[in-house]
């Protein structure tokens, strides 16, 4: 140092924030899904909480339903009701996790802290991409402990399956957090949350083939199943865990019957393609309408 | 860096059929305290949200810290630290976490940032607390992590919204003295709006705004001294009889302003006994007298034809205080 400064000026150089680049809006949003981790660990009732749901999905209706069917004389074939709920009742998991991750930021709005957020010299799609990742790592999270169990219901401890289970769990809560995202950005009260989960995530669960194979339904069930984006998310998970059960192929024909566009059986790669591109536009809506309220 | 704190030119604001802000001219220094006064409704928060390129303009320009509002938005939030009138913390997150989220969405250095960090809590007394989550601070421990969390990312204007609403008189003077102390150890400009009027005495200068214009912009003592004078207030038995004989004996128009004939003279104090002799010689009973020196309130009054209580309560053009208490009686 050359010359004597006032040390106030010379801390207030030191600290000067940089100009905005991708280093910045990068750290904002590893900064915004910190904040998520570090609520979500806070939060244990949460985490007990949500495993309740997919739990009794298959355990109780796996088990009782099951019953039913053997009763009727109805076979289930090489596969147990459970094992066929199972990459389901993931999905189901995923889908209520991530969804109120998403729509959560209708208390950050409440408490006044997504104001904090939005002021701050970083673009809105920097907050809300830190945000759907948070929430989608929690999302996943959760599922390890579900996939835990796997072996209760006859399903292979395969390393290679859990990865590729992640994977596309991960891909699923990033996609599902967009929505609720996009959901949330009018909202301004959170009692009107609890409406919204009732009226739009409720209905993606049922239409989405996460509780029942999507061969033989009838026309309506058909297309209302293949609008939904949130089918062509679970069916790739159906995919990976059928891939290792070692079903017979009237089995796989019966459980697994993939989706179906008229006589175009599609593809898993082709369903992937498609939740990326169902996310990148619904979080592309979410900055957009989150924008022009603010 | 010569370009001053706050520059704005010919602003306007419309909102459909509402001007809320009709073409304002202002210039703050740098490093100085400015206040912002103004009733309910007068374009005082449209302003200011301007300033934080929070609502763009209809016309006009305004610049920050050199720097167009507009065309340089992220440039400005950079340069700025902003409390606003709601609290914006995180509560589950502690003190310390909400001021790390800050400086990482604010892209501060991370080899200076844990230094600055103390450094800010310190200022504002929070640095035993800085471990406890929010949801356990007092209002005014709130109020004083927002200002820490302001002042973050060593800005170069530091805007408050209301800084005060809500808290007791006690934790206000508080929070008066650390922005005292702030500006004691670093260069940095306040733009504060307030309704209280013993805060707006703490300002360098103060501008007035009253229906989307600005009315008054000067220091505390020149605007009072425009004002001018003492008020001397009578209520008398005859109201009539008492004016007719104040201008008579003295030259002077009074008027009856809530209920009692009131005066401006230089010198109240000494105009009182006066006063007294000749409404005595002319038979007019006199019940009660008060004297008030020109206050911040009565510049208020001046100008927008409300006084800084009634505008604080949102209630509008209204009894003045001095009124009211003659009235109790």
């Amino acid at each position: 140092m050359t010359q004597l400064e006032d040390p106030a000026s010379l801390r207030v150089e030191a600290v000067r924030v940089p100009q905005s680049g991708l280093v910045t809006e990068a750290r904002a949003a590893a900064v915004v899904w910190q904040r998520e981790m570090i609520r979500f660990l806070k939060d244990r009732t949460r985490i007990l909480s949500s495993l309740a749901q997919p739990l009794l999905f298959l355990f109780v209706l796996g088990s009782g339903l099951g019953s039913l069917l053997a009763s009727a004389g109805g076979r289930s074939g090489g596969v147990a009701l459970p094992t066929f709920l199972f990459p389901g009742v993931l999905a189901i998991s995923v889908l209520f996790t991530a969804a109120f991750s998403g729509i959560s930021i209708v208390w950050d709005r409440e408490f006044g802290f997504l104001r904090e957020m939005l002021v701050a010299p970083v673009s809105t799609t920097s907050i809300l991409v830190g945000k759907a990742v948070g929430g989608a790592t929690v999302a996943t999270l959760q599922c390890v402990l579900l996939l835990a169990l796997a072996g209760l219901v006859g399903v292979p401890y395969d390393p290679l399956m859990f990865l590729e289970l992640l994977c596309l769990i991960f891909l699923m809560a990033f996609m599902i957090c967009s929505l609720g995202l996009m959901l949330a950005a009018r909202l301004k009260q959170v009692q009107t949350a609890m409406p919204m989960v009732q009226l739009i995530i409720t209905p993606l669960m049922f239409l989405s083939g996460a509780l029942f194979p999507l061969g033989n339904l009838p026309v309506w069930l058909t297309v209302l199943t293949h609008v939904n984006p949130m089918t062509y998310a679970v069916e790739p998970l159906r995919h990976v865990v059928f891939a290792r059960l070692g079903a017979a192929p009237a089995d796989l024909a019966r459980y697994d019957p993939g989706i179906r566009w008229g006589a175009f059986v599609v593809p898993t790669w082709l369903e992937i393609v498609l939740t990326i591109v169902f996310s990148v536009v619904l979080l592309a809506l979410a900055v957009g309408r989150f924008r022009r309220t603010e | 860096m010569d370009a001053a704190a706050v520059e704005v030119h010919g602003l306007t604001k419309r909102y459909g059929e509402v001007e809320a802000v009709r073409g304002i001219d202002l210039e703050v220094a740098r490093g100085e305290t400015f206040g912002f006064l103004g009733p309910n409704g007068a374009g005082k928060s449209t302003t200011i949200n301007i300033l934080c390129t929070l609502v763009e303009p209809t016309s006009g320009t305004a610049a920050v810290a050199g720097l167009d509002v507009v065309a340089d938005r992220a440039a400005v939030r950079r340069r700025i630290g902003l409390v606003f009138q709601e609290p914006t913390l995180d509560g589950p997150m502690s003190g310390e976490q909400n001021l790390r989220f800050h400086g990482e969405l604010y892209g501060v250095d991370r080899r200076t940032a844990a230094a600055r960090r103390e450094e800010v809590l310190r200022t504002v007394g929070l640095f035993d607390r800085r471990k406890d989550p929010v949801s356990t601070y007092s209002g005014g421990m709130r109020r004083r992590l927002e200002i820490a969390r302001g002042l973050l990312h060593s800005p170069q204007v530091l805007f408050l919204d209301e800084p005060t609403i809500g808290l007791d008189p006690q934790t206000r003077a508080s929070i008066w003295d650390y922005l005292a102390r702030l500006h004691e150890t670093q260069p940095i400009t306040v733009f504060v709006t307030t309704h209280y009027m013993d805060e707006a005495e703490h300002c360098d200068r103060i501008a007035i705004m009253n229906e989307g214009r600005l009315v008054a912009l000067d220091t505390p003592e020149a605007l009072k001294a425009q004002v001018g004078a003492d008020r001397v207030a009578v209520n008398t038995e005859d109201d009539a009889a008492a004016i007719a004989a104040v201008r008579r004996e003295f030259g002077l128009d009074a008027a009856v302003r809530e209920g009692a004939v009131t005066v401006s003279v230089p010198w109240g104090a000494e105009f009182v006994p006066r006063l007294f002799a000749a409404l005595t010689a002319e038979g007019v009973g006199v019940r009660s007298v008060a004297v008030t020196r020109p206050s911040l309130d009565d510049v208020f009054l001046a100008h927008t034809g409300t006084t800084l209580r009634d505008a604080e309560a949102g209630r509008g053009p209204s009894l003045h205080p001095m009124a009211m208490r003659m009235r109790g009686r």
